[in-house]
């Protein structure tokens, strides 16, 4: 399991390059001139447009800027943005608010999710299940941004039990209209994908031989049938935690969160290259600690699933 | 986001002097209820492009906040777009080429230090100078000695421009290159505010962190979503605040902010989305605002391309302007917040004169037929209007192509660029074959401003390649009047010219369609699209 856990550390080291490096190419690739582009609708000035060149180090080959990157990286710095903040400034800003919104995203998705998907596995057929059935096909088949409108305009405009757009993005009570929306998309899979997997195992020897054995149904369920069912559930949840922390552009959009999907969608649109090199490798961290913690739970969840 | 890529060119705004009089810090208007001149009200932002230094914002973000906090020699009445004094007491000249400033006394930045001469000369150097990297810098152009500082290429000789003087505390002299007769409407922008003598020391800190003498004074920037302001009690300004401060709100997107707008989260807004045009005015009843703005939109052509050359292609794109049908474009496809145009100059600033375009802005079907043909026809009989995809501009790029497929039998065809810096690009690489949108967001409210900047030959606007002997003689007789009044009837005549050749098409001028909430009152928009800030009056 050791050995295993240091393979997979080491293997992120290569994409981490590999991704950063990618990132860097397609940002700086992009067409249009940053620089030029900060004087907006007026002509530029050739000589003021030179010297901003120069001083974001953008007059140099792409490679050397990527090394220039790189280089600053490893001491920690993540470079600077035209507003003249340090990038790791902007991200201790803005990423804490999107864990924060990705969390109770993702825990709203796994309790409602996981207690959708058991109450309909094991009952197929009865008024809950197809009732589960509807309801993930609608949420699936809207778009997010619909859903958050509608949300908005239900809750807000209408109902009036929460301000259309967040007030505070610090505040966890505020971000549980975000998060339900957030996370509702994924929910429909978790439910489904529970459901799926419950009403497989259901049918499996393990579970009749441990109804033969005359185990009480509860045991059944926890222990052995529930145990199974999770790993194609746990795979997509590892996943989903780096796409609702990326997928939160929209959401974060429309109800004004100040995280960092807001930041990055800004960033992309000044293409202001630090910013979202640095935001986006982060968020390949994330997916990447995310995977590896999936397969680490493999093996917690089935023994027979063995690394060494 | 409609307008998020075109800069807005934000200035000074407040009342005129007889609202502030009436006003009295009590009750507003007729029928309006109390007001509490310590409270502050929110205002619908977006995070600034650069750090807050004067001469480094150049669009709404930053602007909008740099110009409440700060107050230079000059500002615009917000009512009439005119001229008015602030720190200066006079700005004289005898030439047109030299101006003598004499400040008033008992002006204080934040920080409690005096406004003195140094305090713009210095701030003026300092931001011309190319090694301190201000977006705004070609402003200074005109002084004399700008070349030392910003030399076209290589490193600036000097630090100071010879043009600038101080003569003591509250006198200093401007002397520039050549007659610019209108040289104090330029010096109402924000780059020419003063700074500090604290400002030197550390600029990075200061642009975080900055000190003004506006009638605003920075309190906190909470990046990405607040910067509050507060009224400075010692300003001594024209129009001092009948609020207690500004909070500038960070908003993604308008539709957010107008959600928040219509429960009362948000006090004061800027432009209401798109999807909200249809019905903001029933949503808001009275508190709906529909204001003019000095903006214009137009579609130029590329004169430089030997199909768009000759001489008599005029003719033909006076034919394609009347063609299209600007009053029924301007009520339906874009739902009244356009209105359609009689000229280059926008409508509300200094030198507007209505229909200078004579009757090739008119919607005529026969005579546009005519004149294509006179004219030897469009090339190829096939038209496209390059415009920005991201910018909300195919719905009317649309209606006007059928207006013209329709009256004129010219097959027309608009051309997206995916954003706004590709199809900038495109038009300035000189790339682009066809008509191409262009617009004009007034710097300054008068119209020298929409016609020098743009069409005279060699101006770092001048999309077109555009060069009129006959529209560069008058414009510098323009220039070299002896008052503002005389330069601004000098560049109507000279606006005339464009008749002639037609190097752009006016379309129509832009409106501010925004609103307020129910805590605020006495709101009202001026030229540039922002609200006299300091006139708001919050409810008791």
């Amino acid at each position: 399991m050791g050995s295993y856990v240091l393979r997979r550390v080491l293997q992120m080291i290569p994409v981490f390059f590999g991704s950063t490096l990618l990132i860097f190419l397609m940002v700086y690739s992009l067409p249009g001139d940053p620089i030029v582009a900060l004087f907006g609708d007026k002509a530029a000035d050739p000589a003021q447009v030179a010297a901003l060149r120069q001083k974001y180090y953008l007059d140099q080959p792409i490679w050397k800027q990527y090394l220039h990157y790189m280089g600053n990286l490893f001491q920690g710095d993540f470079g600077t943005s035209f507003t003249g903040r340090p990038v790791s400034e902007i991200m201790a800003d803005a990423f804490p608010v999107t864990i924060r919104l990705a969390l109770m995203a993702f825990v709203f998705e796994l309790v409602v999710g996981l207690t959708l998907g058991v109450l309909s596995g094991l009952r197929r057929g009865s008024v809950v299940d197809t009732a589960v059935l509807i309801l993930t096909l609608v949420v699936i088949s809207i778009p997010v941004f619909v859903l958050a409108y509608i949300a908005q305009t239900i809750f807000a405009t209408n109902l009036g039990w929460v301000t259309p757009t967040v007030q505070d993005s610090t505040d966890l009570s505020q971000l549980i209209l975000p998060a339900i929306v957030l996370g509702s998309l994924s929910l429909a899979f978790v439910a489904r994908l529970t459901r799926t997997s419950i009403g497989e195992n259901l049918r499996a020897d393990y579970i009749r031989t441990a109804t033969a054995k005359g185990l009480p149904r509860r045991t059944i369920i926890t222990r052995h049938l529930l145990r199974n069912s999770l790993i194609p559930v746990v795979t997509f949840l590892g996943t989903d935690l780096g796409a609702l922390m990326g997928g939160a552009i929209v959401t974060e959009g429309i109800f004004n969160v100040q995280g960092i999907g807001n930041v990055l969608y800004r960033a992309i649109n000044q293409k202001e290259g630090p910013t979202v090199v640095g935001i986006v490798t982060v968020l390949v961290i994330v997916y990447l600690v995310a995977s590896l913690l999936v397969d680490l739970l493999y093996a917690v969840l089935d023994p027979r699933i063995r690394y060494a | 986001m409609p307008e998020a890529t075109r800069v807005r060119w934000v200035l000074a705004a407040a009342t005129s002097v007889a609202l502030v009089a009436s006003g009295c810090g009590s009750s507003g208007g007729g029928g309006s209820s109390s007001s509490d001149a310590s409270k502050t009200f929110s205002y619908q932002s977006s995070e600034p492009q650069n750090p807050l230094q004067p001469a480094n914002a150049n669009e709404a973000g930053g602007g909008r906040i740099i110009q409440n906090l700060f107050k230079g020699l000059v500002d615009y009445d917000p009512s009439n777009a005119t001229l008015r004094m602030q720190v200066a007491d006079s700005i004289d000249t005898s030439d047109s080429q030299t101006f003598n400033v004499t400040l008033k006394s008992g002006w204080t930045f934040h920080d409690g230090t005096p406004v003195k001469s140094s305090n713009f000369v210095n701030a003026w150097n300092w931001a011309a100078t190319t090694t301190n990297n201000q977006i705004n810098s070609s402003w200074f152009s005109d002084i004399q000695g700008y070349k030392d500082v910003h030399p076209e290429s290589g490193a600036p000789t000097t630090t100071t421009m010879s043009g600038l003087t101080v003569t003591d505390d509250t006198h200093f002299t401007i002397k520039l290159t050549t007659k610019v007769s209108y040289f104090e409407y330029k010096l109402g922008y924000i780059a020419f505010s003063p700074l500090p003598d604290s400002f030197y020391s550390d600029p990075a800190g200061f642009g975080q962190k900055p000190v003004g003498n506006g009638p605003y004074q920075f309190v906190s920037w909470d990046h990405n979503a607040q910067v509050v302001t507060k009224s400075y009690p010692n300003y001594k300004g024209v129009d001092p605040a009948k609020n207690g401060g500004i909070v500038f709100k960070m908003y993604t997107t308008a539709e957010a902010a107008y959600a928040d707008l219509q429960s009362n989260n948000l006090d004061v807004m800027d432009q209401v989305p798109p999807s909200a045009l249809a019905t903001y005015k029933n949503d808001l009843g009275d508190r709906a605002i529909d204001s003019p703005q000095g903006a214009i939109q137009n579609i130029g052509f590329p004169l430089y391309q030997p199909d768009w050359a000759g001489p008599e292609k005029a003719k033909v794109r006076q034919g394609l302007s009347m063609a299209i049908d600007r009053a029924t474009i301007t009520k339906t496809v874009l739902q009244g917040s356009r209105a359609p145009a009689s000229a280059w100059v926008a409508e509300g600033v200094e030198g507007y004169k209505q229909g200078n375009c004579g009757n090739f802005c008119n919607f005529d079907p026969a005579q546009a037929k005519q004149l294509i043909t006179e004219g030897g026809g469009v090339p190829g009989n096939k038209l496209t209007i390059t415009y920005n995809a991201d910018g909300g501009h195919k719905e009317w790029v649309d209606a006007v192509c059928n207006s013209i497929r329709q009256n004129t039998g010219v097959d027309c065809v608009g051309d997206p660029k995916v954003d706004f810096k590709t199809a900038r690009a495109a038009i300035t690489g000189h790339t682009v074959t066809g008509a191409f949108r262009t617009g004009w967001v007034q710097d300054y409210p008068l119209n020298a401003n929409f016609l020098a900047d743009v069409y005279r030959t060699g101006a770092a606007s001048n999309d077109f390649g555009y060069s009129s002997p006959e529209f560069d003689k008058l414009s510098t007789q323009a220039d070299q009047a002896d008052s503002i009044q005389a330069s601004a009837t000098g560049y109507q005549q000279a606006e005339a010219v464009l008749q002639q050749d037609m190097p752009a098409i006016p379309l129509w001028y832009y409106r501010t369609n925004s609103g307020y909430s129910t805590n605020v009152q006495n709101v009202t928009f001026d030229s540039f699209g922002n609200p006299a800030w300091t006139q708001v009056e919050v409810k008791g």
